[in-house]
């Protein structure tokens, strides 16, 4: 997994409530037996017309936000499928951070097993980062998960919430798998254990 | 005294390996259901890391939604879907785990066979990569689904690291009045809370209403908790659900299967166990539900009509309120009763189960469906089908004029070839009405199979009490 620190980059804006997974990456992409290679399919059905050409107005096809890195949406992004594909998708575009007031749980922790950052804000600091975002090429926000700050074009500062282990997890870029292999001993004990207690489960 | 613990706290701490300092949990996963769309990737990291799969036999594969409902002796003309059909069967063979095969009679929607085959088990804790594997929940059991990282996570090791969730109650006092089944009550339930109502919480459902359903209404119920933001749903288990895991396949046997009943006897909440939010519900007031919008908290009493933007304050919902309308092409004020329906869609992980199909049968009897309507019907599973063919329910909806398919998760997703055009309506008793779910353009109003077998026969949505 690919560590993170410190990220500068385009927020575009997605005012928008409960945006699914189905949203960020339809059905017909999840055929594929691979991680990468979503990115040009995110957001398919809001971004291209139904012969596949670009429909200017949505936000990622906008000169100012065709690179944007930070995404700032509104309230239960994520929700819907469990589908690991809409992070993949959203990473293979560029977006290493999306910021909004409440996610989906899944998502959420999707998110973090790919070096995605996922902020939740109180909505009044959403809708001002949302305002930044409103920016075009201006709207470069600076996202340090060590000082777990964010700082706007105007230089205002937010400080923002995380789990302790997530983020050593993610600034360290580590592998979930193996540091639970690391606890073997611990899985072998609770096998032993559980087989005498509950055998109908062997 | 020990303090008193909740169904999820007891099932929890059943299941912890280790706990770290600041709270991060490695709990153990005694089930692992696996399908063709998100594993492919997770087998690919085993081998790039050189890692074997754990417990092969606590895991159980199956493809499901990717799966023609047609004619299968042809295979899968779609190349994609086919690929990945191939490659779950060649991963399952490589690491020796039990897989159902297209042509097995038990083959089905992977939270349809888990049950069925009493691989469900209450106490245990289960995982998927499925949103929807939630609907385990109904036995007791934990089950949540999970993404692709983390079901490579569970093959390598058959753990999961967690933090605990929130406890919320959800009691439903007295009787569900005739005509108002689960997929009501859920739908009410979620139009109550919202879709993030249960975001960071386990759902315990309760009370007499809940205590009264069979366990595929309880299925049905469970099943829905992710549209209401959880990740799971639970219900206690009972002498309902000791007697429907009696002689399943993969339940206990004799001794063992007394021993399993005295360790599930112990497991419901304790009295004055307490719960971070708690919900009260009468099941005397409901009226069968219909969603209108684009996400399943969009939902009214079939009675309402469609609402309008200019009656709501928020502005990120009036505006969510409107992009809805305009998808769905309804007016403000129109009666839910007058929305004409192109096709119906009855099936999947909700309400592809035999009571389902009973449900819409006894609606079909002796009633022909519309004749501008399409209306199909996919069974859970092989054995779903086998028992409804048995009983003669086919012939019943043949007779009607209903497509009789093959099982399949089918149009819920729309990943096979079952799936709307660009502005066909549908009466759907799948679980998701996002923008897109069942093809591009098309137009999803969930509802239970009863009232889906309605607006099949009358050409509209309606109230299926007064069709008698």
């Amino acid at each position: 997994m690919q560590k993170f620190n410190v990220l500068t980059g385009v927020a575009a804006p997605l005012p928008m409530i409960n945006v699914d997974t189905d949203m960020i990456i339809p059905k017909q992409f999840l055929k594929t037996i691979k991680r990468t290679g979503l990115g040009k399919n995110l957001f398919d059905e809001m971004r291209y017309t139904p012969d596949g050409k670009e429909i200017p107005d949505f936000v990622l096809n906008k000169p100012a936000y065709r690179k944007a890195e930070i995404l700032v949406a509104g309230d239960n992004f994520g929700c819907g499928s469990s589908r690991e594909h809409a992070p993949w998708a959203l990473l293979d575009f560029g977006i290493r951070c999306i910021i909004a007031p409440s996610f989906a749980d899944i998502f959420y922790n999707n998110c973090f097993k790919n070096g995605i950052l996922p902020i939740k804000l109180p909505q009044e600091e959403v809708d001002k980062l949302m305002d930044d975002a409103n920016r075009g090429a201006n709207a470069v926000i600076t996202v340090d998960l060590e000082k777990q700050e964010l700082r706007g074009p105007d230089g205002g500062v937010i400080h923002f919430d995380v789990d302790p282990f997530r983020k050593h997890c993610l600034l360290n870029g580590l592998d979930d798998i193996g540091l639970t292999m690391q606890k073997a001993p611990d899985i072998a004990s609770y096998e032993s254990k559980n087989k005498l207690s509950q055998p109908w489960l062997w | 005294m020990a303090q008193p613990k909740t169904l999820f706290d007891k099932i929890w701490d059943n299941h912890l390996v280790h706990r770290q300092d600041d709270g991060t949990c490695l709990i153990y996963i005694d089930r692992h259901l696996v399908h063709e769309v998100t594993s492919p990737q997770a087998f690919e990291g085993l081998r790039n890391a050189g890692r074997k799969v754990h417990r092969p036999n606590a895991t159980l594969a199956v493809a499901d939604h990717n799966v023609p409902t047609s004619d299968r002796s042809k295979g899968i003309q779609e190349e994609e879907s086919r690929i990945q059909i191939e490659t779950l069967e060649q991963n399952c063979a490589d690491f020796s785990i039990p897989y159902f095969r297209m042509d097995d009679p038990r083959q089905g929607i992977v939270h349809i066979i888990g049950p069925e085959q009493g691989f469900t088990q209450p106490g245990m804790t289960i995982v998927c990569g499925d949103s929807h594997t939630s609907t385990h929940g109904a036995f007791g059991s934990l089950a949540f689904g999970i993404g692709t990282s983390e079901v490579e996570h569970v093959l390598a090791t058959q753990t999961l690291i967690q933090r605990p969730a929130k406890n919320m109650r959800i009691t439903v006092e007295g009787d569900l009045p005739v005509g108002v089944t689960a997929k009501d009550l859920v739908l009410a339930i979620i139009g109550k809370i919202g879709t993030a109502g249960g975001t960071g919480h386990v759902i315990e459902y309760a009370g007499k209403a809940i205590r009264d359903l069979s366990m595929e209404g309880r299925m049905t119920i469970c099943n829905m908790s992710i549209e209401a933001g959880a990740r799971a749903g639970l219900i206690a288990p009972d002498e309902t659900t000791f007697e429907y895991l009696k002689g399943l396949p993969q339940s206990p046997k004799g001794g063992a299967f007394e021993q399993a009943v005295a360790f599930w006897k112990t497991l419901p909440s304790d009295p004055d166990a307490k719960y971070d939010t708690e919900i009260v519900l009468k099941a005397s007031d409901l009226v069968p539900q219909v969603t209108w919008g684009t996400s399943p908290e969009d939902v009214l009493p079939i009675t309402a009509s469609v609402p309008n933007p200019v009656d709501v304050a928020d502005e990120a919902k009036r505006k969510a309120m409107q992009r809805a309308l305009d998808y769905m092409g309804l007016t403000p004020g129109t009666h839910l009763t007058d929305v004409k329906v192109d096709r119906v869609f009855i099936g999947s992980c909700t309400n592809g189960r035999i009571e389902d199909l009973r449900e819409v049968a006894k609606v079909a009897q002796g009633r022909k469906v519309a004749s501008h309507v399409n209306a199909m019907v996919v069974p859970g599973s092989g054995l779903v089908k086998a028992q409804a063919e048995e009983e003669g329910l086919d012939k019943i909806l043949i007779e009607a004029g209903f497509d009789w398919r093959e099982p399949g998760c089918s149009m819920c997703l729309a990943m096979n070839p079952d799936r709307l055009s660009p502005g066909e309506r549908c009466a759907s008793t799948s679980n998701r009405n996002f923008e897109g779910r069942q093809g591009r353009g098309g137009r999803t109003h969930l509802m239970s199979p009863a009232m889906a077998a309605a607006a099949a026969i009358t050409g509209h949505l309606a109230d299926v009490r007064n069709i008698g």
